[in-house]
C-alpha cells in the first residue's frame, strides 16, 4: 500500500478496496514505527486524522466524494492549522495552537482531505538542510547521514519514506525543489501567487510561494488541484482560472522546445549531476523535444540579491514575534526591551538571528540604497533574462542542486557554503516563475534532482513535461525504503 | 530682540471607515477591550492585510478637498520599529508615494485677513492600539481595538506663524474633513491629533531655527497652549544663551506642563520599505472623478455662498459655514424666512446661545431649522414683534411647536389696530401726569428719550403684543400735540 | 565589508535580539562573510534599472468595507504569555 500513488490510493478508495480509515491508520502506524529514524513529522495529529478519515468514508458512502476526499497527505509546519500546534520549527512557536486555519489547509479539509500531522522544516524555512529545526534535523531516507534539504525536508523526508503518499511545501529560495531532488521525489513550486499565501507563516513575503510535494507529476497535478486559486485574504494571489492540471498530463511534446542554460553548467556543478541531467535531456529529445544551449547571464547574482531580499523582508516578517500576544516569552523581563531582547534572542535559532540581522542591516539608514535598493534592480535584470529566455524555448532545464544531500553538520559552520546550494533554485523566486524538481538519475546511490522552469502560469506544461518524463522513466519510482 | 514663530503641523485624522484599514474588524469606538482586533490585526503569524475600498474613497476625497494632487500610484511601505500597541512590529503607511500629493487650505484670522497653508502631503496609515498605563502590578496593558483603524496623517509646510494661526488652520481642517464625511472630528476620542512642529527665529531671517515636536494634542485649546508654552520656552533657550534640541515632547493639558519624551530618546532607524504584501494602488481619471461628485459643499464654497446670496459679512460667513451642519441649518433658515441677515443674526444669536446654556450641538438642536424660519417669516410679517419672537423661541425650544401654533396658543399675536393702540395710549398718558410734565418741559431734542418711559407703559398693558412702530407714533404725536 | 564588534551590537539592539557576549565573535564573522557575498552586486551597473518589489505585475485589489471579523478575543489570547481584563500585559510602557 506504502508504494501506492496518490492517484492509485484515490483510485483504491473509489473501487472501495479500502476505506480512508484503514488507509489512514496504516499510515499513522508506519509513522509511529518508523519516523525515528527520520524525524520527518514534529507533530502527528491521529486524532484529527482518523476523524477526518471517518468523515471521508462518510463522504464517500453518500456518494459526495471528490477526487481528493480520504486523501492522506502531510502539511508542512509552516501552515497555521486550527487547534493545532504549529510551530514553524521554532522555539518561539512551540507552544503555539493556531486559532484559525490557513486558506490552503482550509482548501484542502473542503475537499475532504486528511492531515496526518505536521512535517519537519528549518526554522521558519530558513535554511537548506533541515538542521535548523527546533526540533532536530529531519534526515535524508536514502542515508540517514545525510540531510534531506531544506526547507521542506520533513515533507521531502516523510514523501520519500513512504510515510505520507504526498505532502505540502514552502518554497522561498528552492525550499520546495532542492529536498524534493536530495530525497528523490517530485516538487513544483507554482508561480507566485498561484497558491494563497494566508495563514501560511511568512518567511520572505515577496519571495514564499507553497506547492505540493509527492512521488509523481500526477500527484502534483492532483494536490495542485486542490491548492491553486485566488484568495482574497492575500492581496498578491492572482484571480486567474485553475486549469485541470490532469487533463494536459498526457500531451505530446513533440516540438517542446528546451533551453539548457550555460550557466547552470559552469564548473561549481558535480560532473555526476551534469551527467545526469544530459542523459535525462537526451530522454526528452527522445520524446521529440529540441534542446538549445540558452544564457541566464545575470544567474550568478541570484545569490547576493537573494540574500539581501530575504532577509531583509524576513527582519520585518519576524519582528511580531516579540513575546507580547503569543510566543514564546522569557521569564521575568526586567523591562519592556529586556522582554523583547530575550524573548527573541532565546526564542530564535542561529540562522534566523544571523537573517535578521543581515536585513536588519541591509535596511539601515544609509544602507539601504547600497544594498535593498541594489538587489530589487539586479531582480529586475535576473527578471529580464528569464523574459528573453522564455520568449525563445518552452522550458528551461537544468539541474536543481550542485550536489547530491550532503552530510548532516558538513555546512553549518559556514553560512556562505550552506547559500550557496541554492545557487540554481533562488533565481526563479526573484523572478516569481514556476518550476519544478523531478528525480533523473542516481549519484552514487543518491538521488539527483533535474530542474524544469516555465513562464508565468505554466504549471500545466511543467506537470506535462514532468509527467511524460516520468512515463518513459522510472527514477521516481526509485525508493529507499527495502521491501 | 524680535522673535518670529514658525510652525508646521502634522494631523491624523481617523477616517470613519466601518473597518479597519487591513482588516474587516470593526472600528467602534469604546468596545470592550481587544474585542475588535482580529487575527490580522493582532499580527498573528501568517495573517495578511487586504486594504479597504472606502480608507482609499475618503483619502482621495481628503485630497480633492485641499485641491491637492491625487497620487494616481501610491504605495505602501513598512515602518519599522517595536511598541507594544504595534503588534507587527512595523506600521504600515506610506512614503515616497503617498495618495495624496501636495494642496493647500486657505485660513481667515480675527483681523480679517487670509493666509493659504500649504499641505505638503497626506498619505494612508494604520493608527497603533492603546497602552493603558493603569498599573496592573507594575506592568501596561495593551489594548489593539484602535490598531488598524484607517488615518490619513496630513503633513503641512511650516506656514504659520502663531499659535492663532495654527488653531486657525486645526479648525479649518477639522471643518474640511467632517464636511466631507471622511471624519467624525470627535477630538476627546482621538479621531483628529495634532503633533505641533515649533521654532523660533529672529524676525526677518529666512533660515528655520530647530524645531521641536509636540506630539498628540488633541484638543484646540491645548494646542493654543502647547505652542504659546513652547514659543516661550524656545525664546527663553536661546535669550539665555542655550541650544534647542531636535526632541519629542508631551503636552499635559491639565497640568498645563510640557516635558521631552523619554522613549524616543534614541535616534531611530525605522527600515522603510515598500510592504511586499501589498501591492501598488492605483487611480485612474474616472475614479477620482466619481469621488469628486460625491463631495459636499465645502466650508468656503458655502462661505462665499453665504456672501453673495445673503449678503453676510465675511466673518459672519466664516462663523455660519464652519461647521457643515450649521451651514446647511442656516442656509435653510434663511431660505424659509428670506432675510439672510436675520436668520444670520438669529442662528448666532438666539440660537447659538440657547445652544451653549444647553450644552448642544446645533445638528441635535430642539428647533428645527424649519420651525426657526417659519418664526422668523412672523417676524417679518409683523405678525409679532422680535422680542415676542424669542418668546415663541423659548417656548419652542421647550414644548415644541411651530410659530404659528405658539403664537396662536398664547395669544401672541401683535395689536396693529391703531384705534385700540390709541385708546391705550391715552390711558397711559392720563395716568402719567408727572412724566407728562416733564415731557413737556423737556428741550425738543431730549424727548425722544422721554418716550421709552410711555413707550414701556403701553407694552406692559398690551402684553407686549402692541406693534412697536405704531405704538412710536401713536405716543409722539399725542405727547406733542400736548406740548403745543 | 567586514563588520566591527559594535556594528553587530548595534543591529542587534535595533532588532532586539539578545546576542550573549560568547557569541558575538561568531556573529560578526559569519555576518561579515554574509555581507561579502553580498557584496558581489556593487559591481553590477544598475543605472536606469527600476527595482522589482513585486514578481508580478499587479495593482492592488481593494475589499468592501464591511464587518467580516466578529469578536473572536477569547480564541485569539488562548496563545497569549499574559492576559488580565482582555488586556495583553507587559512591563511598563514608559512614554
Amino acid at each position: 500500500m506504502f508504494d501506492k500513488t496518490l492517484a492509485e490510493l484515490a483510485g483504491g478508495l473509489a473501487a472501495g478496496d479500502f476505506s480512508s480509515v484503514e488507509l489512514t491508520r496504516s499510515y499513522l502506524d508506519r509513522i509511529k514505527n518508523e519516523d525515528a529514524a527520520y524525524n520527518s513529522f514534529i507533530t502527528v495529529t491521529e486524532e484529527q486524522a482518523l476523524s477526518q478519515a471517518r468523515a471521508a468514508d462518510e463522504r464517500r458512502a453518500a456518494g459526495q466524494a471528490g477526487a481528493f476526499t480520504g486523501l492522506p497527505i502531510a502539511h508542512k509546519d509552516i501552515f497555521c492549522t486550527k487547534g493545532v500546534r504549529t510551530s514553524c520549527a521554532s522555539r518561539m512557536l512551540d507552544n503555539f495552537i493556531a486559532p484559525y486555519d490557513a486558506t490552503l489547509i482550509g482548501r484542502f479539509n473542503d475537499a475532504g482531505a486528511v492531515m496526518l500531522g505536521k512535517t519537519n522544516m528549518d526554522e521558519f524555512a530558513m535554511g537548506s538542510s533541515n538542521e535548523s529545526s527546533f526540533y532536530g534535523p529531519s534526515r535524508n531516507p536514502w542515508d540517514t547521514e545525510r540531510v534531506p534539504g531544506g526547507s521542506s525536508g520533513g515533507s521531502a523526508a516523510a514523501v520519500a519514506a513512504r510515510l505520507a503518499p504526498a505532502a505540502t511545501g514552502t518554497d522561498t529560495g528552492g525550499s520546495i525543489r532542492q529536498p524534493a531532488a536530495l530525497c528523490g521525489i517530485t516538487g513544483l513550486k507554482p508561480t507566485y501567487g498561484r497558491v494563497s499565501r494566508y495563514g501560511m507563516i511568512a518567511y520572505a513575503s515577496s519571495l514564499d510561494q507553497a506547492g505540493p510535494m509527492a512521488r509523481t507529476a500526477e500527484d502534483c497535478a492532483l494536490m495542485l488541484g486542490v491548492m491553486a486559486g485566488f484568495d482574497k485574504m492575500d492581496s498578491t494571489s492572482v484571480d486567474r482560472e485553475v486549469p485541470d492540471y490532469r487533463l494536459t498530463l498526457n500531451d505530446s511534446l513533440e516540438g517542446l522546445k528546451i533551453g539548457l542554460p550555460k550557466e547552470y553548467f559552469a564548473a561549481d556543478l558535480n560532473p555526476a549531476i551534469a551527467e545526469q541531467v544530459h542523459n535525462a535531456v537526451r530522454e526528452f529529445e527522445k520524446l521529440g523535444a529540441t534542446v538549445k544551449e540558452v544564457s541566464l547571464p545575470n544567474s550568478a547574482l541570484s545569490v547576493p540579491a537573494y540574500y539581501i531580499i530575504a532577509p531583509a523582508e524576513a527582519s520585518s516578517n519576524l519582528s511580531r514575534f516579540d513575546g507580547v500576544r503569543y510566543g514564546y516569552r522569557c521569564e521575568d523581563a526586567r523591562d519592556l526591551e529586556d522582554l523583547y531582547k530575550r524573548s527573541r534572542g532565546e526564542g530564535f535559532g542561529d540562522e534566523v538571528k544571523r537573517r535578521i540581522m543581515v536585513g536588519t542591516y541591509a535596511l539601515s539608514a544609509g544602507y539601504y540604497d547600497a544594498y535593498y535598493r541594489k538587489a530589487q534592480q539586479v531582480r529586475r535584470l535576473i527578471q529580464q533574462d528569464f523574459a528573453a529566455v522564455l520568449a525563445d524555448v518552452d522550458v528551461i532545464m537544468g539541474p536543481t542542486t550542485p550536489q547530491p544531500a550532503f552530510r548532516l553538520g558538513e555546512k553549518t559552520s559556514d553560512p556562505v557554503q550552506m547559500y550557496m546550494e541554492d545557487i540554481y533554485t533562488l533565481a526563479l523566486n526573484l523572478a516569481g516563475l514556476p518550476g519544478m524538481s523531478i528525480p533523473c538519475g542516481q549519484s552514487n546511490g543518491l538521488p539527483v534532482g533535474l530542474q524544469i522552469i516555465g513562464d508565468y502560469f505554466s504549471e500545466a506544461k511543467l506537470l506535462n513535461v514532468a509527467h511524460r518524463f516520468q512515463q518513459a522513466t522510472d527514477w521516481h519510482q526509485q525508493s529507499p525504503i527495502e521491501g | 530682540m524680535q522673535w518670529e514663530t514658525v510652525i508646521g503641523l502634522e494631523i491624523h485624522v481617523q477616517l470613519s471607515t466601518r473597518t479597519k484599514i487591513f482588516s474587516g474588524a470593526s472600528t467602534a469606538f469604546g468596545a470592550e477591550p481587544n474585542t475588535q482586533a482580529c487575527a490580522v490585526d493582532l499580527a498573528l503569524p501568517g495573517t495578511l492585510p487586504v486594504l479597504n475600498a472606502e480608507a482609499v474613497r475618503k483619502a482621495v476625497a481628503f485630497g480633492l478637498a485641499v485641491d491637492a494632487e491625487i497620487g494616481k500610484r501610491s504605495v505602501f511601505e513598512r515602518k519599522n520599529y517595536f511598541y507594544p500597541d504595534l503588534p507587527k512590529g512595523y506600521q504600515t503607511t506610506q512614503l515616497a508615494e503617498p495618495i495624496v500629493g501636495p494642496g493647500h487650505v486657505d485660513i481667515s484670522l480675527d483681523d480679517g485677513s487670509s493666509r493659504r497653508v500649504r499641505i505638503h502631503h497626506a498619505h494612508l496609515e494604520e493608527d497603533a492600539g492603546k497602552s493603558l498605563h493603569e498599573d496592573f502590578h507594575g506592568m501596561s496593558g495593551i489594548d489593539l481595538n484602535r490598531a488598524g483603524t484607517p488615518l490619513i496623517e496630513i503633513v503641512t509646510e511650516p506656514d504659520m506663524r502663531s499659535a492663532e494661526e495654527a488653531v486657525a488652520f486645526a479648525r479649518k481642517l477639522h471643518s474640511i474633513v467632517t464636511s466631507i464625511g471622511i471624519c467624525d472630528g470627535n477630538m476627546a476620542e482621538g479621531s483628529m491629533r495634532f503633533d505641533v512642529n515649533v521654532s523660533v527665529r529672529p524676525a526677518g531671517s529666512d533660515t528655520l531655527g530647530t524645531r521641536t515636536e509636540t506630539k498628540n494634542l488633541n484638543s484646540f485649546r491645548f494646542m493654543e497652549e502647547a505652542i504659546e508654552l513652547e514659543v516661550e520656552r524656545q525664546i527663553e533657550v536661546i535669550e539665555s544663551g542655550g541650544e534647542i534640541v531636535q526632541e519629542t515632547r508631551l503636552y499635559n493639558g491639565d497640568t498645563k506642563v510640557a516635558r521631552a519624551m523619554r522613549s524616543k530618546e534614541e535616534a531611530n532607524d525605522y527600515r522603510y520599505f515598500p510592504c511586499p504584501d501589498l501591492l501598488p494602488v492605483i487611480i485612474d481619471d474616472s475614479y477620482i472623478e466619481a469621488v469628486r461628485e460625491t463631495l459636499p459643499m465645502l466650508p468656503d464654497q458655502w462661505k462665499s455662498l453665504f456672501i453673495e446670496q445673503y449678503g453676510l459679512s465675511e466673518y459672519d460667513a466664516s462663523v455660519l459655514s464652519s461647521t457643515p451642519v450649521q451651514a446647511a441649518y442656516y442656509e435653510e433658515v434663511a431660505k424659509r424666512c428670506g432675510d439672510g441677515k436675520l436668520a444670520a443674526n438669529w442662528v448666532m444669536g438666539e440660537l447659538a446661545k440657547y445652544l451653549n446654556q444647553n450644552d448642544t450641538e446645533i445638528g441635535a438642536s430642539p428647533v428645527a431649522a424649519e420651525q426657526l424660519g417659519g418664526l422668523l417669516e412672523r417676524i417679518k410679517d409683523d405678525t409679532i414683534s422680535g422680542n415676542i419672537a424669542k418668546k415663541v423661541f423659548e417656548v419652542m425650544w421647550s414644548e415644541g411647536g411651530s410659530a404659528d401654533e405658539i403664537i396662536e396658543a398664547k395669544g401672541l399675536k401683535q395689536v396693529t389696530d391703531t384705534g385700540a393702540i390709541e385708546k391705550i395710549v391715552d390711558e397711559v398718558i392720563a395716568n402719567s401726569d408727572k412724566q407728562v410734565e416733564q415731557y413737556k418741559a423737556a428741550p425738543v431734542e431730549k424727548r425722544g428719550k422721554m418716550l421709552g418711559f410711555f413707550m414701556g407703559q403701553v407694552m406692559k398693558a398690551t402684553g407686549g403684543k402692541a406693534n412697536p412702530g405704531a405704538v412710536t407714533g401713536i405716543l409722539k404725536q399725542k405727547l406733542d400735540a400736548l406740548c403745543e | 565589508m567586514a563588520l566591527e564588534r559594535s556594528d553587530v551590537e548595534k543591529i542587534a539592539h535595533l532588532a532586539r535580539l539578545q546576542i550573549r557576549e560568547d557569541e558575538i565573535p561568531g556573529y560578526t564573522g559569519n555576518l561579515s562573510n554574509i555581507l561579502a557575498l553580498v557584496d558581489q552586486l556593487q559591481a553590477v551597473d544598475t543605472d536606469g534599472v527600476e527595482p522589482m518589489s513585486h514578481p508580478l505585475d499587479a495593482v492592488q485589489r481593494l475589499r468592501a468595507d464591511e464587518v467580516t471579523e466578529p469578536d473572536q478575543r477569547e480564541a485569539l489570547q488562548a496563545a497569549a504569555p499574559a492576559v488580565e481584563n482582555g488586556l495583553f500585559l507587559v512591563p511598563k510602557v514608559i512614554e
